[in-house]
């Protein structure tokens, strides 16, 4: 039960970051941080007691007994479109430098109201 | 026609893919395919439409076929609720696409707008067909990684510092989509939504189930605008080329945002007063908030986005009403006309702020500016825009005998039948001040004594089509209240939500 | 600042020559088994794009070759998306007449040739994967280039 209260004390570490960081990097970091935290989440659910992991070979004993392989399918999955939404994130952040020549986020506010 | 549920998905994937490779080689080949892909699946689903669907068609993909009743497959679900948002998606997609074909020459990239477009239309039809939670959050992804890209694509310093804010915040409401998504598998140990309806039809109120849901709320009202998370849309929504405003503002809050907590809220979890309580209140502080800050607003475009959360807030009413009288056992009429009165105003401001949208970027086009006071005396030289604009003004206005006029007669109709008379007061009030801010709207641009110096035409024709054809469809989706016609379209959606365990019945009879 | 043009010192040059082969080897063998092992199209494919962008980061370039390596490893990611989605609907037709039906022959448990169509989406998602890694990387480096240029 602990286990699944450090995940949730991740995410919030990674929030934290999102709200009190300044610089537009440390920003995606700990973003990266929170998914990071979902995907702990997710790999501790499957796990069953005394299980094996989940591949099927030639010679295997009766009744064997697998961690679930589901919630490490979505792992995978999740993990790739964290790296599509990272990568889309640095793009941004890169061409915002060069527009406004600092990563500080308390100087890039053109738009308000 | 089971066969024609995948081609929802494949056709639009498929050209994305298709255009930056072949569109290197071949000259205007990217607007022309994805103009026929889209006209294609509109007229697919028009015909779905009129040839009536007995029953929900369930497409397992892959063919595995269900295991001692369980479902173990992917299903792509088509129902009455389907078949409408996957209307709205395609209809105004082509629409979009056909006006960018001359809006986007000032652009340099054109294959990459076009390519993002049909990746962002594949995600949005896959949102709306699937059956299964964990390809639900795929295709969002999909949809809306897409859309960060569209709002940041000229690269202006406003558009990239609006489309980063949008980023990070839509960003943290895709994880906590993900990990209520974790924890309902924790719970069930499925991810088809309709096994899920049955397992959990009897205890949704332990604080894990509640938890679960706040967090669902939180994610998709994210996404669907809502006050208190509406702090992205006015920034995106002004700062993105025009053909996508109108698709964000009148399609992807929709798609992604209202129906997703439509199918959640009513078919797959059961019904509770709490949450309906909840959708109903949110739905009202969006309503009135949206429309308050919408009239201190000079920019045209953000005036528009603000708009568009209060509209979305009329959705909610009418859908958060029908929920309540649901629960508290109250009569079944009053319960169906206030859900038919939010997916009525769905479709209606699909239609309209799409159309304005559209026009602000005829305007922006010719004249170069966004700012209303620079503006003026445009009636005369843009005759079509002119008129259009007035006719989508008077539709989100509520003036007969446009669209809008019917829909919100119909939600406050409901409010006061089911004793909601506070809702009923406000939602008028609200519609007094849309009809302020958007006369405001038509006399600065429009009507105004001309300031400007330099010339200004018509637009293009491609623009002007789009424009007209959505005029045309404000006033012809007003038929939408007749008996005759509104047993074609209004009614199977209105029913698919009314009795709330056919989905899942549907699919796990299969 | 290390300009891109230049490269590194040989002795880095020569280590990165032998590492890129044996590393684009393991990323093929985690790409082609991955219905016998863990791994996979995804893993396997980032693999192989690390091994690339070794050689680049090892050697530098210009900047016009650098934007035809992206042209062809952008079209090459198209083209296989195009392929998967092929092979996928091709599912339509044969056999039960599902989108994404594993139509082809299923051999025994644990050979490698078996398993159907599994094997040969894996192989195309990998050279896609690889392939978007390496447009990302490329696009990021031409874009500092041309900042330094100007």
């Amino acid at each position: 039960m602990i286990v699944y209260f450090m995940c949730f004390f991740l995410f919030l570490v990674g929030l934290y970051g999102i709200v009190t960081r300044r610089n537009l990097i440390k920003i995606v970091i700990s973003f990266t941080i929170m998914e990071f935290s979902v995907f702990l989440f997710f790999a501790l659910i499957g796990y069953v007691e005394n299980g094996k992991a989940p591949i099927l070979t030639k010679n295997l004993p009766e009744n064997p007994v697998f961690v679930d392989p589901l919630p490490q399918a979505m792992v995978l999955t999740a993990i790739v479109i964290g790296l599509a939404t990272s990568a889309m994130l640095l793009a941004i952040a890169i061409r915002l430098y060069k527009k406004y020549g600092t990563f500080n986020i308390r100087e890039i506010n053109n738009l308000r109201g | 026609m089971s066969n024609l549920v995948p081609l929802y998905v494949i056709l639009p994937l498929a050209s994305a893919f298709l255009i930056p490779s072949v569109g290197r080689l071949v000259k205007g080949f990217q607007k022309a395919l994805l103009s026929l892909v889209l006209l294609f699946l509109t007229a697919m689903t028009f015909y779905i439409i009129f040839s009536g669907l007995d029953q929900p068609i369930a497409y397992a993909v892959g063919g595995w076929e269900a295991v001692k009743d369980t479902p173990i497959a992917i299903y792509m679900v088509l129902d009455g609720l389907s078949v409408v948002v996957l209307l709205i998606v395609n209809l105004i997609g082509f629409l979009a696409t056909f006006y960018s074909i001359s809006y986007i020459k000032k652009y340099t990239a054109e294959n990459n707008f076009y390519a993002l477009l049909s990746l962002m239309i594949a995600g949005m039809n896959g949102v709306v067909l699937t059956g299964d939670m964990f390809n639900l959050y795929v295709f969002l992804e999909i949809a809306v990684i897409a859309s960060y890209a569209l709002v940041a694509f000229g690269i202006e310093k406003t558009e990239l510092e609006a489309s980063f804010k949008y980023q990070v915040l839509g960003g943290i409401a895709s994880l906590w989509i993900l990990f209520s998504i974790g924890m309902l598998y924790w719970k069930t140990q499925t991810l088809n939504m309709a096994d899920i309806s049955q397992i959990l039809a009897n205890d949704t109120s332990d604080a894990f189930m509640i938890f679960t849901q706040i967090l669902l709320i939180s994610g998709f009202g994210l996404k669907a605008a809502m006050i208190p998370f509406h702090a992205w849309l006015p920034d995106a929504h002004s700062s993105a080329p025009s053909p996508i405003s109108a698709m964000l503002s009148g399609v992807l809050i929709k798609a992604i945002g209202v129906y997703a907590i439509l199918r959640l809220f009513f078919n797959m979890f059961a019904l509770t007063y709490e949450i309906g309580m909840v959708i109903t209140v949110i739905g009202t502080l969006s309503m009135i908030i949206g429309g308050l800050l919408a009239i201190f607003q000079w920019d045209m475009k953000r005036m528009l986005a603000y708009s568009s959360i209060s509209q979305m807030g009329y959705v909610f009413i009418g859908v958060g009403m029908g929920m309540i009288i649901l629960i508290r056992g109250g009569e079944t009429s009053v319960a169906a006309l206030a859900i038919a009165g939010g997916l009525f105003h769905m479709i209606n401001h699909a239609t309209f702020k799409g159309l304005l949208f559209l026009n602000a970027g005829a305007i922006e086009h010719t004249t170069g500016t966004r700012n209303m006071k620079m503006m003026g005396g445009l009636a005369r030289t843009m005759p079509i825009t002119s008129t259009t604009s007035l006719g989508a003004s008077l539709a989100i206005s509520g003036i007969p005998p446009f669209n809008g006029f019917f829909s919100k007669l119909i939600i406050i109709v409901a409010a006061i039948q089911g004793q909601f008379y506070l809702l009923a007061v406000l939602a008028i009030v609200i519609s007094i001040v849309t009809l302020v801010y958007f006369m405001r709207f038509q006399r600065f641009a429009f009507f105004n004594k001309t300031t400007f110096s330099r010339k200004v035409k018509e637009v293009p024709f491609t623009m002007c089509f789009s424009m007209v054809v959505l005029v045309i469809l404000c006033l012809a989706l007003s038929l939408l209240i007749f008996p005759g016609v509104r047993e074609v379209m209004l009614t199977p959606a209105v029913d698919v939500l009314m009795e709330t365990t056919n989905y899942s019945s549907t699919i796990i009879g299969m | 600042m290390i300009s891109m043009m230049k490269g590194l010192t040989p002795i880095v040059k020569k280590v990165a020559q032998l590492m890129s082969g044996i590393i684009c080897i393991y990323g093929i063998y985690i790409v082609v088994h991955g219905h016998l092992t863990p791994g996979g199209a995804f893993a396997g494919g980032i693999i192989l794009a690390g091994a690339f962008i070794l050689l680049i980061l090892a050697f530098g370039s210009e900047v016009i070759k650098l934007r035809k390596e992206e042209t062809g490893s952008s079209i090459s990611e198209s083209l296989s998306v195009l392929a998967t989605l092929i092979l996928a609907a091709l599912g339509l037709l044969i056999g039960s007449k599902v989108f994404f039906n594993n139509y082809m022959p299923k051999g025994e448990v644990g050979e490698l040739v078996s398993a159907g169509a599994v094997p040969v989406y894996n192989i195309l998602i990998g050279i896609e994967v690889a392939a978007a890694i390496i447009t990302i990387f490329l696009a990021l480096i031409i874009f500092k280039e041309e900042e330094e240029e100007r």
